[in-house]
């Protein structure tokens, strides 16, 4: 019988996990505000660039967004390298493109029409010859409101490879 | 005696897992998206050729294949074209006399370069090879250029920044006696430096 009983451990006492529920409720909350749904699936590769005299796009309504980029590598296969129009989940040829734009703006309500914005995301190593023909096909349709839709930045960025 | 049964607790050590999945759910269907960017205005399509404007009036701004910047006919890295673009604009080279002289201009009064704000036009043009990075790039020193001279006019003439204006302006809280105020200053501001980006077509 000995008289002391040596404790192998010292409990260490537990950490409580109540609150981690609450932390990853924060979180969600947190993604929840400052994401916004996808609402079309990026079939291009579609790195924006960066400019610092940015204006935000408010009113969600009358805005058209249009992507153009290389397809993406899963696209490579049946649409080449060559930097593509995409609108809604389509691709766009340039000479569909004037038709598909008035359409879009077609499905606004009418009194929205005359202030459509249409956005353009580009990807930044896209070449200005489509965006041109992008912007003649617009001022043949009288679509004349544009975005260059871009993230806020240092915009010497854009330039280096 | 407790007059009433125990309530048994209920296990809230699930709860984490079911918030994860959640926010797991939320990380993967959702993106940050960009709402913002450079506003342009693109020029009607009309068939009648545009006025001749005298050649000191216009800033050529070129960006050929190789994403070189020439302004004025001489090749100028890129960080100078704001400085440039601002030295242009806020020229001011009429005489004192003429009825569109420009007082609140700073510039150097060359007789070489623009007559005043309103005359003054940036004419760019890019190379269908050009990358739009450099493009935007190119865009965006413009609109610092003048951001930067219609802020020093607001600042002169209502003590805040032209830029703090126009976000006030979109902004949702803004009440509307407030933004019919804002937008006579904003229209004022934008009458000194009004923007005449010219993008010339190609053949």
């Amino acid at each position: 019988m000995s008289k002391f009983k040596f404790k192998k451990t010292i409990n260490t006492p537990e950490v409580s996990t109540a609150s981690l529920p609450d932390i990853v409720f924060m979180l969600l909350f947190f993604f929840m505000t400052v994401t916004v749904m996808k609402d079309d699936t990026l079939k291009v590769i579609n790195e924006l660039p960066n400019a610092t005299e940015i204006k935000k796009l408010e009113k969600k309504d009358r805005i058209i967004t249009i992507y153009v980029g290389k397809p993406g590598l899963r696209y490579e296969k049946f649409f080449g390298t060559q930097p593509k129009i995409q609108i809604d989940d389509k691709f766009v040829s340039i000479s569909d493109f004037g038709t598909t734009i008035l359409a879009k703006i077609n499905e606004k309500p009418e009194h929205l029409r005359p202030f459509i914005t249409v956005s353009l995301k580009v990807d930044k190593t896209a070449s200005m010859g489509l965006i041109d023909d992008v912007k003649q096909e617009l001022r043949k349709i009288h679509a004349l409101k544009i975005n260059y839709t871009t993230y806020e930045g240092d915009t010497f960025i854009n330039l280096g490879k | 005696m407790s007059s009433r049964a125990e309530v048994p607790k209920v296990n809230a050590g699930s709860m984490a897992d079911i918030a994860f999945l959640l926010l797991i759910f939320f990380l993967v269907t959702t993106s940050i998206e960009t709402d913002a960017g450079l506003s342009r205005m693109l020029p009607r399509d009309s068939p009648t050729p545009p006025l001749p404007i005298q050649q000191r009036n216009i800033l050529p701004i070129l960006i050929n294949g190789e994403n070189e910047l020439m302004v004025n006919g001489e090749i100028v890295p890129m960080v100078n074209l704001k400085d440039l673009t601002i030295a242009f604009l806020d020229n001011g080279g009429l005489r004192s006399e003429a009825s569109d002289y420009c007082d609140y201009c700073k510039g150097e009064r060359s007789t070489t370069s623009s007559d005043n704000p309103e005359k003054a036009v940036v004419s760019l043009m890019s190379n269908r090879k050009t990358s739009y990075g450099t493009y935007i790039t190119v865009q965006n020193e413009l609109t610092a250029a003048y951001n930067a001279l219609r802020n020093r006019e607001a600042q002169r003439l209502y003590k805040v920044d032209f830029t703090a204006m126009e976000r006030l302006y979109s902004s949702k809280e803004t009440t509307a006696a407030y933004k019919a105020a804002l937008k006579k200053k904003i229209q004022t501001i934008q009458s000194l430096y009004p923007m005449k980006l010219s993008e010339a077509e190609r053949k």
